[in-house]
């Protein structure tokens, strides 16, 4: 059993500022991670870090823009902390030796993005997540911070009290891939779960393969609501062949989309006659997938970004990694000609309950970066605004889960915020998810506080010996069925029907789960093992977005539906929540909150 | 083959060019360029895919080990047989062995966009990434093996401890004397400098130049040219102290630094970041002595 005052879950972006946060206010920090620390996916990320920098731009403009690209289903305390927090952050990484691109003078760079109302995007070419991620390492090493790498959180350990709110996290329990062994670690202060996306619930998506939504499922069945999950973002511009993403920092320095036409969609076809290719994500990947269904596509998929006027030496010097990638992984020379993009999943909108300061209605219990939801990006993410989500978010919830000194939090939590109950028009039998749920956290394990830890590792070594010793069907095909229905069905344009579909073929796949076993007997390096119980947390992610999807009968940011088609504020300006109570999901809704230090009044999102 | 094809591309461009009204705008004449391009390009795959095996799929040979399975404890190669699609790397085709005929296969892989490090891979007697090196390239049927060097673990996967040891040795960190005053100041960088250290701040952590490194193989303590490039990245900022610099040109001086490196250019010729390690091992060599000079 290891112990330690904070536990970090995860050591991408989120983990990694948590942890050195915690560190920074004394408390004896440790991070336990699926990966080394730097092969995490916030390495991937290419584009930039929002800050309000510019003496001509100020925080109130980030927020102010942060709001309305959510499609008002932000809350203003969480995107005014955030918008306040960021210059703070970025400075701080500066000083910490990030290499960031710079100006003539030697100041940090700044470009324009998608939905901003000011260049205020600073990067580091277009590897600015690969730069975030080892410069924060670095202090991580520079600390002496404990990192127990390649180690699978399994599950959390949580007292069993019948309120949600009265629960405990006391630590988690996890699996040694190298080893095989199970272990207990229990936090004496706080869990933080900064496991990042849960891309891997579709098969087209920018996120790296260990993008499996571990945190969000953990945090799910140990009682914390999810929400808003229906908010997926699709980026517009993703590699056809494999889903890797092409910034938007090559709309931001001026690229451009043709159909096959060769005519400027975004113009020729009014999809946004002022922004153009820089309007926001959402509306660039229905624009693109319109025109593809109409008949302009090339070869039916996908359309062409052109960056060969911007020039070589420009190119070179901000958007050098994006040439390697077009070569790489489509042969295309991103120089001599344009690169074929289409929309992939990027970015889930939705997730953990929190509040501003990362805390869940758990006690000891806290969420940071993709994994969360504060809530900040509401129902469309602007690009730019996930780095300094994790930066900003990340270092309060290491503060506080350390004892740190904070104000207190204006976003309430848990079922005590719910006001209303939730409708579904379709029938879908929500308290089937319930299937193969021996591994539940709360369902009788102790509300000792001595105990619940060792009681957790008892019971996640009979899972991993029951998985290893039976005889099962294969998880591979069920994970790759989960993802191939929620593509087809659940993607950027969503239909009732379809949407019903991909529920019917979850509950399906959760059927099948229950009788998943590896088949490499192996205790070393079992990554048969390591999927299969993976598979479990994209099951119960997919389906949580499916049930949002089909409950919000409006069209709202990323989320479109076929039969509404437009916001409804006066019924739909609300969060979604899904909480699962002993096996037994419920949808409930919460207020979204408009009004902090300033108010922000509802408008037409145009573009 | 090549040349007919060679000839249908000329007549096409021809009539192309002349079918092309007198009046374009420069962007509508860029545009028809570029569709010329892309459909010689085309007709140019479609030629090479014709020209290629008969049959197509494709053969790797698999490196298996595991000191824990009977049967598996005694190393040894497995073929598999996979369907090839264009643009398959070898991380694909692993996958789909993995997948399809041997759940047990293992290997590291996260990010499959060259990024994460976590697929470095002996294939065909080089280093390379997995998920970046295309099956079309290499020659069949593909050898993949662990990274030399390396304690296998399992399979494909290697100990990367002794590498992590390695990396964390010299003091990767930032380190400038001060920090500038004023609120939200920042340490102002030169284009230029950043330009210098740009390159060198691309490391991924993959390992293959550690492994294909003969020094390293022969003298465990060598801090191995990831490392010394991460000590490069530092040495050679502009922001960071004097006395920081100094530091940190003693450690890669040691005896198992700098010095040991007998410029071999096999970890520059094998970095999937294109980073030029040999060449920055040779100006850190030439600073060390240069600093040492300066107490004489």
């Amino acid at each position: 059993m290891h112990e330690h005052d904070v536990l970090v879950v995860g050591a991408g972006g989120a983990g990694l500022r948590a942890a050195i946060a915690a560190h920074e206010e004394g408390a004896d920090v440790a991070m336990v991670t699926k990966l080394h620390p730097v092969r995490s996916h916030t390495g991937a990320a290419e584009g930039g870090i929002n800050a309000a920098l510019h003496p001509e731009d100020s925080w109130e403009l980030h927020a102010y823009d942060t709001m309305k690209g959510s499609d008002y289903l932000g809350d203003a305390p969480a995107v005014e902390t955030f918008a306040q927090d960021a210059p703070d952050e970025v400075i701080q990484l500066e000083h910490w030796g990030m290499p960031f691109s710079r100006e003539e003078d030697g100041t940090v760079s700044q470009r324009p993005f998608g939905g901003l109302s000011h260049p205020r995007t600073t990067y580091a070419g277009a590897e600015t997540g690969h730069h975030l991620l080892h410069t924060m390492y670095e202090q991580v090493v520079k600390r002496g911070i404990t990192v127990y790498e390649e180690q699978q959180v399994l599950d959390l350990a949580v007292t069993d009290h019948d309120d949600v709110e009265d629960r405990e996290c006391h630590g988690v329990v996890a699996y040694d891939i190298a080893s095989g062994e199970i272990q207990g670690y229990r936090a004496t202060n706080g869990v933080i779960l900064a496991t990042g996306g849960p891309g891997q619930v579709f098969d087209h998506t920018t996120n790296a393969v260990a993008n499996t939504g571990d945190g969000y499922a953990m945090a799910y069945r140990a009682g914390v609501p999810l929400e808003d999950m229906e908010f997926v973002q699709f980026h517009p511009t993703t590699l056809p062949s494999t889903g890797v993403l092409i910034s938007e920092g090559v709309r931001g320095e001026g690229g451009i989309l043709y159909n096959d036409e060769e005519e400027r969609l975004m113009f020729e076809y009014g999809y946004a006659n002022n922004d153009g290719e820089l309007a926001s994500r959402d509306v660039v990947s229905r624009a693109e997938l319109t025109e593809v269904n109409e008949g302009r596509g090339i070869e039916d998929e996908y359309v062409h970004l052109d960056m060969r006027h911007l020039g070589e030496e420009r190119i070179l010097d901000r958007l050098e990694n994006i040439l390697h990638l077009a070569e790489d992984f489509e042969g295309v020379d991103g120089l001599d000609e344009p690169m074929p993009v289409k929309p992939g999943q990027h970015y889930q909108m939705g997730g953990v309950e929190c509040d501003e300061n990362g805390h869940t209605c758990i006690d000891g219990l806290y969420a940071a970066g993709e994994t969360a939801c504060v809530s900040l990006h509401g129902a469309n993410r602007l690009g730019g605004n996930a780095l300094p989500e994790l930066l900003v978010f990340g270092a309060r919830a290491g503060k506080h889960a350390a004892g740190g000194d904070m104000k207190e939090a204006e976003i309430s939590t848990g079922p005590s915020a719910k006001s209303e109950a939730g409708d579904l028009s379709e029938e879908v039998e929500i308290g089937a998810v319930d299937a193969g749920n021996r591994s539940v956290a709360a369902d009788g394990a102790a509300i000792d506080a001595g105990t619940v830890v060792d009681a957790e590792v008892q019971r996640q070594e009979e899972r991993v010996d029951r998985l290893l010793e039976d005889e099962g069907v294969n998880h591979a095909q069920v994970r790759e069925d989960i993802q191939q229905t929620m593509t087809a069905n659940v993607n950027v344009f969503r239909r009732e029907d379809n949407l019903v579909e991909a529920l019917d073929d979850i509950r399906e796949a959760r059927e099948r789960y229950q009788h998943v076993a590896a088949s490499d007997p192996s205790r070393t390096y079992n990554t048969d093992l390591m999927h299969t119980m993976e598979t479990r947390n994209i099951i119960d992610i997919a389906e949580a977005i499916a049930v949002g999807a089909l409950a919000r009968e409006e069209f709202r940011g990323a989320h479109w539906r076929e039969q509404y088609q437009e916001r409804r504020d006066e019924e739909w300006l609300k969060h979604t929540m899904l909480a699962w109570n002993d096996g037994n999901p419920e949808l409930y809704y919460k207020p979204v909150l408009l009004e902090a230090e300033k108010e922000y009044e509802p408008k037409e999102r145009s573009y | 083959m090549s040349t007919q094809i060679e000839q249908e591309q000329t007549e096409e461009q021809t009539e192309a060019e002349t079918a092309e009204p007198a009046e374009q705008s420069p962007q509508e004449r860029r545009l028809s360029e570029k569709k010329a391009r892309a459909e010689a390009r085309e007709r140019e795959e479609q030629a090479r895919e014709e020209v290629r095996d008969a049959d197509d799929t494709v053969q790797i040979k698999v490196f298996r080990y595991d000191p824990e399975v009977e049967g598996k404890s005694e190393p040894r190669f497995d073929d598999f047989s996979v369907p090839f699609f264009k643009g398959m790397t070898v991380l694909d085709a692993l996958i789909y062995a993995r997948d399809h005929y041997d759940s047990s296969l293992t290997f590291r892989h996260s990010c499959r966009q060259a990024v994460c490090g976590s697929d470095a891979l002996f294939v065909n007697g080089q280093q390379r990434l997995g998920c970046k090196t295309q099956m079309a390239d290499l020659e069949g049927p593909v050898r993949i093996e662990p990274l030399p060097h390396q304690d296998v673990v399992k399979d494909l996967v290697v100990d990367m401890e002794h590498f992590y040891e390695q990396m964390e040795a010299v003091e990767p960190y930032f380190q400038p004397d001060e920090l500038p005053e004023g609120e939200r100041e920042e340490q102002r960088q030169s284009p230029e400098n950043r330009e210098k250290v740009k390159m060198s701040t691309r490391c991924i952590w993959c390992g293959a130049c550690m492994s294909s490194c003969n020094i390293a193989a022969g003298d465990n303590e060598y801090l191995g040219p990831a490392a010394i490039n991460k000590a490069y990245r530092f040495a050679m900022d502009e922001r960071e102290g004097e006395i920081q610099k100094e530091d940190r040109l003693e450690i890669i001086e040691q005896e198992h630094g700098v010095w040991r490196c007998q410029t071999q250019f096999s970890c520059t010729e094998v970095c999937p970041k294109d980073i030029p390690l040999t060449e920055h091992i040779q100006e850190l060599k030439r600073e060390a002595v240069k600093s040492n000079l300066k107490f004489w």
